[in-house]
C-alpha cells in the first residue's frame, strides 16, 4: 500500500471524493496542505482575495450544482474570516466542507501565532466539526465530513487540521473508505406511511388548498415531484425566498413569493387556505409575520427532513419527517389510486378568488411601479434583466431592496438558478457566490444583482474574476444609499437617515472596473437601459459592471405589517390591505 | 415543568461542549448536568435537568438528537423512573448540635463520612427534593459547604437506554 503524508492524504481523499475544485487562501498553518495541492493535478484551486469570499464562492458552487462546496483556509484570521460564509451556508442548509489549518498540536492552547479555536468559534454555525489529531484519521474524517455535509438536512462541516498532522515527512498507509457508517447519525430514509396517507386525504378534502414550498425542495431534488403534485391537485403554489425556482415561476399555478415582501395573492391565499402543504420550508419569521395570527383556518401538513424544523414556530397538524422527494413520491402514488375525489366546484371557486386577487394586486399582471417618469425604477431593471437573459440566467444577489426586487420580478422557472443569502442575509454574498456559480457552469450566463452598498463588501473579488476568467455580469442598482435601511427609516423612524447615505463618497465604479481590467457602464437614462443591458450580456467573456442609477426614493412593496397576520400589508407608501 | 433528559453520546472530546453550547445558543436553561463514561468506554451517559413547557422540551430533545455525537436520548420524566442525586455537605456540629445533626442524618438515611471536633461531613443520596429538604431540617445557618452531583436517572422496569 502507498505511503502518504497527511497533506497528500487530504488532497487524495478530496480527489477520491470527486472534488474538482476548492476555494481558498493560503497561510502558515496550511502550507503543507498547499504544497500537497501543488504536487497534484486532480483538484483545482481558486485563490480568492478574502476568505469570506472563499466560503461564499464554494456556497454558490454548491447551490448551483447540488454538490458539496469545498473551502481551504489557514488558521487564525483565515479561519475567522471564513466564519460569516459558514454561518451563511448553515442558515440556508448548504452542503459545504471547510478545511482550516491549525497551529501545531503541542502549541494549541498557548496563544500561538495565528491561533484561534476554530472548532469552538464555529460550533454554533456548523452541522458538525472535526479536529484531526492523527494523520491516519484523515481519510475517514474526510469521508464522514462529506457524508454529513451532504445528507439529511445539509450543512457546513469544519475540519480543523493542526500543521504537524500534515507534515510531509510523516507518511502513513492511505486507504479511502468506500462507505461510512455512523451509529449516531442516520437521516430519515422514508416518511411515515400512515402520516402520508393522512396528508393525502386532507389534501383531497381541501376546499382551499395551497402548497407552500421552500428551499428544502431544491436541496432535496424534489422539484419534479412538487410540480406533479401541484398539477394533480390543481393547487396554487407559493415559494419562499429560498424556494424560488422549485416550482416554475411563470406557471399559471404559481402565486409568487410569500412573506414579508411576498405577493399579495400569495399571502392572501395562505391566510384564507383551509389546508396548507408546507414542504421543505421552516415557517421563518420573514414568512409567517406574527405566528399567533398565522393562517387561522388552516390545517397544516409539514414535510421536512429535519424533525427540529417541524412545529418549531407553527404547530403542524400532520407532521411528516422524511426526504421530500420520497415523501412526495409516496403522495403521488397514493393519489394515483385514491378513490376520494376533490371538491372540484370548491377548487374552481378558490381559483376564481385567487385570480381576482392576482388581477387586483399582482405585480406581474401590470407594472405597479411608476412607468411615466424619467427615473429608472429598480423593478424595471429586474424586468429588463429577465427579458434580456430570457429568464434563463443564474442570478445571485446581495442583501437589501435589490434582493427583494429580484425575488419579485425575475421569474425563475428552474431550480438552482436563484442564489441568495436568505437566512443570514449576508451583504457581500453576491459577487463571490456568482464566481462559484460561473466556475461550476462555465458557459452559463451569470448575473449578480447587487447594490452600491453590498458590492463594496466583497468588491476585491473582481481581481479573482480576472485571474480565473469568470465573466460574471454585475447589475448594480445604485440608489446612493443603503436602500432597505433607508426604507425602514422612512417607514418607522420619520425619515431620519441615520448612517444610511453615502453622500458624495461612492467610487467611480466605471473607472474602478477598468482598474481591475473589466468593463464598466454607467446607466442614468431610462431609455438607455435595455440597449445597455443587451450590450452588457453580449460581452460573453468579460466581467461587466452596470452601475445603474435608480430612483432612490423607491420602496419595496408589498410589505407585511408587524405585528399582524399574513394578509396585513402595505401595498405602497399610502395604501394598505 | 422540570424534566430529566438522559442521553448516550460518543465519548469524544468536544461532544460535551456541543450539548452545553446548544443550550446557551438556543436560550434553554440547564439546571443540573452530570456526565461520565459507561461500561462501553466509547460511550458517555449524560443526564441533565431542565425546565420548560412541552413545546420547549420537544425542541430541546429534537435539537439534542440532531447533534451528530448524540446516539440515543430519553426524556426520563415521560415515564416511571428513578432519580438520584449525591450530596456532600459540611455542617458545623458543636455541643448539643452534634447529636441533633446526627439524628437528622439518620432520618435522611445519610452517612457521616468525615468528622472533626467541630465539623461533620455528610453524604446523602436521594431525589433533589429530598436533598433540599435536608437543608431545611438541619438548618441552613449551620451549613458550611455543599457539593451536589447533579441528577442521575434511569427508567424503571424493563426499559433500557442502550444502543
Amino acid at each position: 500500500m502507498e505511503l502518504l503524508s497527511g497533506g497528500d492524504m487530504l488532497l487524495r481523499a478530496l480527489a477520491d471524493e470527486g472534488v474538482e475544485c476548492i476555494f481558498g487562501y493560503p497561510g502558515g498553518a496550511a502550507l503543507h496542505i498547499y504544497d500537497a495541492l501543488f504536487r497534484q493535478n486532480k483538484v483545482k484551486h481558486i485563490l480568492v482575495r478574502h476568505e469570506q469570499a472563499a466560503t461564499h464562492a464554494a456556497d454558490g458552487y454548491a447551490r448551483s450544482t447540488g454538490r458539496v462546496g469545498v473551502v481551504l483556509v489557514t488558521s487564525g484570521p483565515g479561519a475567522t474570516n471564513a466564519i460569516t460564509g459558514i454561518a451563511t451556508a448553515y442558515m440556508d442548509s448548504i452542503p459545504m466542507v471547510v478545511i482550516s489549518g491549525q497551529v501545531v498540536s503541542d502549541k494549541i492552547g498557548e496563544d500561538a501565532f495565528q491561533e484561534t479555536d476554530m472548532v469552538g468559534i464555529s460550533r454554533p454555525i456548523v452541522k458538525h466539526s472535526f479536529l484531526v489529531k492523527d494523520a491516519r484519521d484523515i481519510p475517514s474524517i474526510v469521508k464522514k465530513a462529506f457524508y454529513i455535509a451532504s445528507t439529511g438536512r445539509p450543512g457546513p462541516v469544519v475540519i480543523d487540521i493542526p500543521k504537524d498532522v500534515t507534515n510531509p515527512n510523516d507518511k502513513f498507509e492511505y486507504h479511502y473508505p468506500e462507505r461510512i457508517k455512523m451509529r449516531s447519525y442516520s437521516p430519515a430514509q422514508r416518511g411515515h406511511a400512515g402520516q402520508i396517507k393522512k396528508a393525502v386525504q386532507l389534501l383531497l378534502s381541501a376546499k382551499r388548498p395551497i402548497i407552500y414550498a421552500g428551499g428544502g425542495v431544491i436541496l432535496g431534488n424534489a422539484c419534479q415531484q412538487l410540480t406533479e403534485l401541484a398539477r394533480r391537485l390543481d393547487a396554487p403554489v407559493t415559494n419562499t425566498l429560498m424556494g424560488l425556482g422549485a416550482y416554475p415561476g411563470s406557471d399559471r399555478q404559481f402565486l409568487g413569493m410569500l412573506g414579508m415582501h411576498g405577493f399579495v395573492e400569495a399571502n392572501y391565499a395562505m391566510h384564507h387556505a383551509d389546508v396548507i402543504l408546507a414542504v421543505g420550508a421552516r415557517f421563518d419569521d420573514r414568512v409567517t409575520n406574527t405566528p399567533k395570527k398565522f393562517c387561522p383556518n388552516a390545517k397544516i401538513i409539514h414535510v421536512d427532513i429535519d424533525p427540529a424544523s417541524i412545529s418549531k414556530t407553527v404547530v403542524a397538524d400532520v407532521p411528516i419527517v422524511g426526504p421530500v422527494d420520497s415523501v412526495l413520491n409516496d403522495m403521488l402514488e397514493i393519489l394515483a389510486t385514491a378513490e376520494e375525489k376533490q371538491d372540484s366546484k370548491a377548487i374552481e371557486d378558490w381559483w376564481k378568488q385567487i385570480n381576482e386577487w392576482r388581477e387586483r394586486y399582482g405585480l406581474l399582471v401590470k407594472p405597479r411601479y411608476r412607468t411615466d417618469g424619467n427615473m429608472i425604477m429598480p423593478e424595471e431593471v429586474i424586468r429588463t434583466l429577465y427579458e434580456v437573459t430570457k429568464g434563463d440566467a443564474f442570478v445571485t444577489s446581495d442583501v437589501g431592496q435589490h434582493q427583494m426586487f429580484t425575488a419579485q420580478y425575475y421569474q425563475f422557472d428552474k431550480p438552482r438558478r436563484w442564489i441568495n443569502s436568505g437566512g443570514l442575509g449576508t451583504m457581500g454574498f453576491g459577487l463571490p457566490a456568482a464566481m462559484g456559480v460561473q466556475y461550476a457552469n462555465r458557459d452559463a450566463t451569470v448575473a449578480c444583482v447587487t447594490g452600491e452598498g453590498s458590492i463594496q463588501m466583497c468588491i476585491q473579488e473582481l481581481s479573482t474574476c480576472k485571474q480565473y476568467h469568470l465573466p460574471v455580469k454585475i447589475i448594480c442598482l445604485n440608489n446612493q444609499a443603503l436602500g432597505m435601511v433607508k426604507q425602514w427609516q422612512d417607514m418607522q423612524y420619520s425619515s431620519r437617515y441615520s448612517e444610511s447615505l453615502y453622500e458624495e463618497s461612492l467610487p467611480d465604479f466605471v473607472k474602478l472596473m477598468e482598474a481591475y481590467g473589466h468593463v464598466g457602464m454607467r446607466v442614468t437614462k431610462r431609455e438607455e437601459l435595455r440597449a445597455k443591458m443587451e450590450e452588457c450580456f453580449a460581452m460573453k467573456d468579460r466581467v461587466v459592471f452596470m452601475d445603474i442609477y435608480v430612483d432612490p426614493t423607491e420602496h419595496v412593496y408589498p410589505m407585511q405589517i408587524s405585528p399582524g397576520s399574513m394578509r396585513d400589508m402595505w401595498l405602497n407608501k399610502t395604501e394598505r390591505t | 415543568m422540570r424534566r430529566i433528559i438522559s442521553l448516550l453520546m460518543e465519548n469524544e472530546p468536544g461532544a460535551l461542549s456541543r450539548v452545553v453550547g446548544l443550550f446557551s445558543q438556543r436560550g434553554y436553561n440547564i439546571e443540573s448536568l452530570t456526565v461520565a463514561p459507561t461500561e462501553d468506554r466509547t460511550l458517555s451517559r449524560l443526564t441533565l435537568t431542565t425546565i420548560g413547557d412541552d413545546h420547549k422540551i420537544e425542541q430541546i430533545t429534537k435539537h439534542l438528537n440532531r447533534l451528530i455525537e448524540v446516539v440515543k436520548l430519553v426524556d426520563l420524566t415521560e415515564g416511571a423512573h428513578i432519580e438520584r442525586e449525591l450530596m456532600l455537605v459540611k455542617v458545623r456540629a458543636t455541643g448539643a448540635q452534634r447529636a441533633e445533626v446526627k439524628r437528622c442524618v439518620d432520618i435522611f438515611r445519610g452517612q457521616i463520612v468525615d468528622v472533626t471536633a467541630t465539623v461533620y461531613t455528610i453524604q446523602i443520596t436521594g431525589t433533589s427534593d429530598k436533598l433540599d429538604a435536608f437543608f431545611q431540617a438541619v438548618g441552613e445557618a449551620s451549613i458550611l459547604e455543599v457539593v451536589r452531583s447533579g441528577v442521575s436517572g434511569i427508567g424503571r422496569g424493563e426499559k433500557v437506554l442502550t444502543i
